[in-house]
């Protein structure tokens, strides 16, 4: 029992050493802790905007034309649009979208993406393999923010079609990711070892490769985050996601754009608030890159 | 090379098929049904049903299929519901105008791009290199439609040294179509001050669009060029005697451009779709707004004949891209992918 | 007194993150004119670095401290950019360690021997010239089909074929000295004798001088006029070949030759206990004193220099003065 005991707690002891080891090397460069501030701050007010905004009203349907088109001040930060909204209220509201996207498409997309690709690339040279990587070609075959917008147009606009519409054109690029990795990986040693005493397919794929895959596609996916907003903001910002009195970024951008140079907060803090959430993701992606990578 | 080229070209034309099934499932098969949808939900019943046999809706779809594909090799990809005419001839109208700007823009991101990635390499952690690492992360992460709203703000208003509306300044004559570019139609007929406006009206479309990719270019420029630095090539060239600044702009120059030139296809495919969304801000009617409004009046026709377009214009802008990164890099041997 | 290279109590720091990595710590070192010296040594104990410091190819981490690099009894380190061209150029080629790193992926052979050919300081080249010269070179290095090479890429070739462009490379124009950092290292078995011996003959054939890097004391044995040990950024001792495997007197150098496996009893060698130290926070005395059985409280504070005990034998060891 006491040995028992005693390897619980090296273990124990061993996840709390790779856990400051991860944090030590995510932190190294300054940038990525503030990329995580960030994002923390963006969920925590998306989360709790009914308490975070200051007008959580004017997310809705609200009209007050007596405060229209207010510049940034004491009241209202940000300013207010042509409604009389509050534009920092809005946009606290709107994260609220742009993350279901970012982590709703991601949860979709990983997977499938992933699922093909190892099937792929674990069956180089035969016929499955050539019909899935086909057809990622196809999907391929179109930059991605249009086949989106194609999908999106002939459906009705809300935000979880404009979701499906981003899935449709990311998961292509998981598979091909994964597909290089494990039709390189099919040919370790240890997977020719499990081959060899007779592990199911699905052991292989699923046990030995897929683990082997998993670092860079968690980095991918932290860096994605980032890119999946901006093509949900890029959606809405034709008028193909979120519908009005909804706030969604990329809406608020495009109304605002009308009003330019005159009331001009109505559209720049929006887009601020696009590039931050971006940016935000991106530096976290990066030190989730430095904390993965194998290199000292 | 010549084999490999054909391979390519008939992977290409397989792509391209499997795309024409793609599309047609999108255009009429998710929407349920078409006709309603395009004329909406307050049109009178006779009107649809007039609409379906037009669109032989009323057909199975494997002959919906045929029939559409058969059109669409003979460039008839059907009538727009908007515009009231050949979808065909909307693109030959529209997307010159959309070229245009993606060809000036793709100019401005390799060169720029693989410009300001020299610079940074070159002058590795000097102010200029950090300036333009700071400048590029912005670039990065801003999208397209931002930085048009950013130079509309700047340059429509504050400094107004280039237009911001449309693609020619109000009485100038467009000049007749050749092409339908305005810039090379105006030059071959000689008319330079058209010239001039039109290439004016180009500039801020043109770089806002540019910024992403550029940014991108700038910074796997730099970070392949300091890579190679250290590879013992490098370092034997130095030894040989052969003076760094050729060993620079040579043989460390074309090796580090490989990873730059493979992903600037990607790129470039971005520059057609944020197109869409900065000539809505620009007002600049081309292609792109064309699409979209396709895209928000479900004019399936329209639809279905723009993303083919572009699927076709991708397709070949990777197959020379390839060829590119097949003459950088002769490891590749243009194998395909 | 005809030394082409000499290296006076040279010392090179890198400086990493944490402080400087005090790599080289005061080497002397010559060669002479149409000598062939051997430096044998464990992986990461300088010996690259000494040889990079000679061409002043050193990366821009680099500092040197103290030291004097003497080329014709020109101080290398004071060279302005049209001398070092020059030294470049004529006076010392170097053939790195690992031929698939060494050739640039994207040109061609023949581009990259005409570059190396016409920067090589050789008056009146024409483009004719330089592919005779290239095609002789290769055909020096017992290529077959010199002509074809030239028009080949390096991915074409094998990594044995790869180290004789190299060697071609070094050796097309006239150069002082030929520095051949492991040349064999990452070469087959099979191969490495073929290398060796090509370039050991078409040196003795120039006469020219020949500094060949190796861990490899059996290599040093077969290739060197002399040899030097060097342990740790530290030459720790220096004789001729037949001398230092007679009468070795480092400690460093008995527990080499004490690895070195026989062929007759024995069994297999035991290997020096320890490792090479930190370089950031190296021992303050002789740097093999944690390993070294001999130790004592003067070689832990003071560091030993060479001692001549006759016959250009040299010793940086407190045992024998």
């Amino acid at each position: 029992m006491t040995t028992r005991e005693a390897s619980d707690y090296s273990v124990v002891n061993r996840y709390v050493e790779n856990a400051k080891k991860a944090w030590y090397k995510f932190s190294r460069n300054k940038m990525s802790v503030v990329g995580l501030v960030v994002i923390v701050l963006i969920i925590l007010s998306a989360v709790f905007a009914r308490i975070v905004a200051p007008y959580p009203k004017h997310a809705g349907a609200f009209v007050n034309y007596a405060e229209a088109n207010l510049p940034p001040g004491w009241h209202h930060l940000l300013g207010t649009d042509v409604f009389g909204r509050d534009i920092l209220s809005r946009i606290i509201f709107a994260f609220r979208g742009a993350l279901i996207m970012g982590v709703g498409v991601l949860v979709m997309v990983v997977p499938i993406g992933t699922v093909i690709g190892l099937i792929a690339g674990y069956m180089k040279g035969s016929l499955i393999e050539t019909i899935l990587m086909r057809i990622t070609d196809i999907f391929l075959a179109l930059p991605p923010l249009i086949l989106a917008l194609a999908v999106c147009a002939v459906m009705r606009p809300t935000l979880f079609n404009s979701m499906m519409a981003v899935c449709i054109s990311w998961w292509p690029w998981y598979a091909r990711l994964v597909y290089g990795m494990a039709s390189s990986l099919r040919n370790e040693v240890y997977v020719r070892a499990a081959e060899l005493i007779g592990e199911s397919r699905f052991h292989i794929i699923f046990r030995e490769i897929l683990p082997n895959c998993l670092a860079p596609i968690f980095t991918k996916m932290m860096l994605d985050m980032g890119w999946v907003i901006l093509t949900g903001a890029s959606l809405s910002f034709v008028g193909l996601g979120e519908q009005p009195p909804t706030p969604a970024l990329g809406t608020m951008v495009s109304d605002g754009a009308k009003y330019l140079p005159d009331y001009w907060w109505i559209s720049i803090f929006p887009a601020i608030a696009i590039m931050i959430i971006v940016l935000a993701f991106n530096l976290l992606g990066d030190g989730v890159k430095d904390m993965l990578s194998t290199e000292e | 090379m010549g084999i490999n080229l054909l391979k390519r070209i008939g992977l290409s034309i397989f792509v391209l098929f499997g795309l024409s099934i793609l599309i047609f499932i999108i255009s009429r098969v998710v929407p349920g049904d078409p006709a309603r949808l395009a004329l909406g939900p307050r049109a009178p019943e006779w009107a649809v049903q007039k609409l379906r046999q037009e669109m032989h809706l009323d057909k199975p779809l494997y002959t919906q299929y045929v029939l559409w594909l058969d059109g669409l090799v003979h460039g008839d990809l059907g009538r727009s519901l908007v515009t009231r005419r050949s979808v065909t001839t909307d693109i030959k109208e529209f997307l010159p105008a959309t070229l245009e700007i993606v060809i000036l823009s793709a100019i401005v991101l390799v060169f720029g791009g693989i410009f300001l990635g020299i610079i940074s390499a070159k002058f590795t952690n000097s102010w200029l290199d950090g300036l333009i690492r700071v400048i590029s992360y912005l670039g990065i992460v801003s999208p397209a439609f931002v930085w048009a709203i950013i130079f509309v703000l700047i340059f429509g208003y504050n400094i107004p040294i280039f237009p911001t509306m449309g693609r020619l300044s109000p009485g100038v004559v467009p000049p007749p179509m050749i092409t339908g570019m305005y810039t090379v139609d105006s030059l071959i007929t000689g008319n330079f001050g058209t010239f001039v406006d039109a290439f004016k009206h180009l500039v801020l479309p043109a770089i806002a669009l540019a910024m992403g990719g550029m940014a991108q270019a700038a910074r796997i420029t730099r970070s392949s060029m300091l890579d190679n630095m250290g590879k013992d090539y490098i370092a034997a060239e130095k030894a040989y005697g052969i003076p760094e600044g050729l060993i620079f702009v040579k043989y460390l120059l074309k090796p580090s451009l490989i990873p730059t030139v493979s992903v600037a296809s990607l790129d470039i495919a971005a520059l057609f779709g944020n197109a869409f969304l900065v000539e809505l801000i620009f007002n600049y009617p081309g292609f792109s707004r064309y699409g979209i409004s396709a895209m928000l009046n479900k004019d399936l026709n329209a639809i279905a004949g723009v993303i083919m377009v572009l699927g076709v214009i991708f397709v070949t802008i990777n197959i020379i891209i390839d060829f590119i990164v097949a003459y950088l890099d002769p490891r590749i041997g243009l194998a395909g992918r | 007194m005809g030394d082409l290279v000499k290296i006076q109590d040279l010392y090179v720091w890198f400086r990493v993150y944490g402080g400087y990595m005090k790599v080289l710590n005061g080497v002397n070192f010559s060669v002479g004119k149409g000598e062939k010296v051997s430096i044998v040594g464990e992986t990461g104990c300088g010996k690259t670095t000494t040889m990079k410091t000679i061409l002043r190819i050193l990366s821009s981490q680099a500092h040197i401290p103290k030291g004097e690099v003497l080329f014709e009894e020109k101080d290398i380190l004071k060279m302005k950019e049209g001398e070092i061209k020059r030294l470049r150029g004529r006076g010392v080629a170097m053939i790195f360690q690992d031929p698939m790193a060494s050739l640039n992926p994207v040109f061609t052979i023949g581009d990259q021997l005409a570059a190396v050919i016409s920067h090589s300081g050789v008056q009146d080249l024409d483009k004719e010239k330089i592919r005779q010269l290239s095609i002789n070179a290769l055909k020096e290095v017992k290529l077959p089909d010199p002509e074809r090479i030239l028009g080949s890429y390096p991915f074409q070739m094998s990594g044995g074929m790869r180290q004789r462009i190299c060697i071609a490379m070094a050796l097309a124009t006239e150069r002082a000295l030929i520095i051949a950092d492991e040349p064999t290292t990452n070469l087959d078995v099979t191969i490495q004798d073929q290398i060796l011996a090509l370039l050991r003959e078409l040196v003795t054939k120039r006469g020219n001088s020949l500094i060949l890097i190796t861990h490899s004391l059996g290599i040093a044995r077969e290739n060197a006029d002399r040899i030097y040990v060097m342990y740790a950024g530290n030459m720790v001792e220096v004789s001729n070949n037949e001398e230092l495997f007679c009468n070795p007197l480092h400690p460093y150098t008995e527990m080499l030759l004490g690895c070195v496996p026989k062929l007759s009893g024995g069994g297999i060698a035991e290997g020096i206990a320890g490792r090479i130290p930190d370089y950031l926070n190296p021992p303050p005395g002789c740097r093999f004193e944690p390993r070294c059985p001999y130790a004592t409280d003067r070689c832990r504070e003071e560091k030993p220099d060479f001692v001549d005990v006759g016959n250009g034998h040299k010793v940086a060891c407190f045992k024998y003065n």
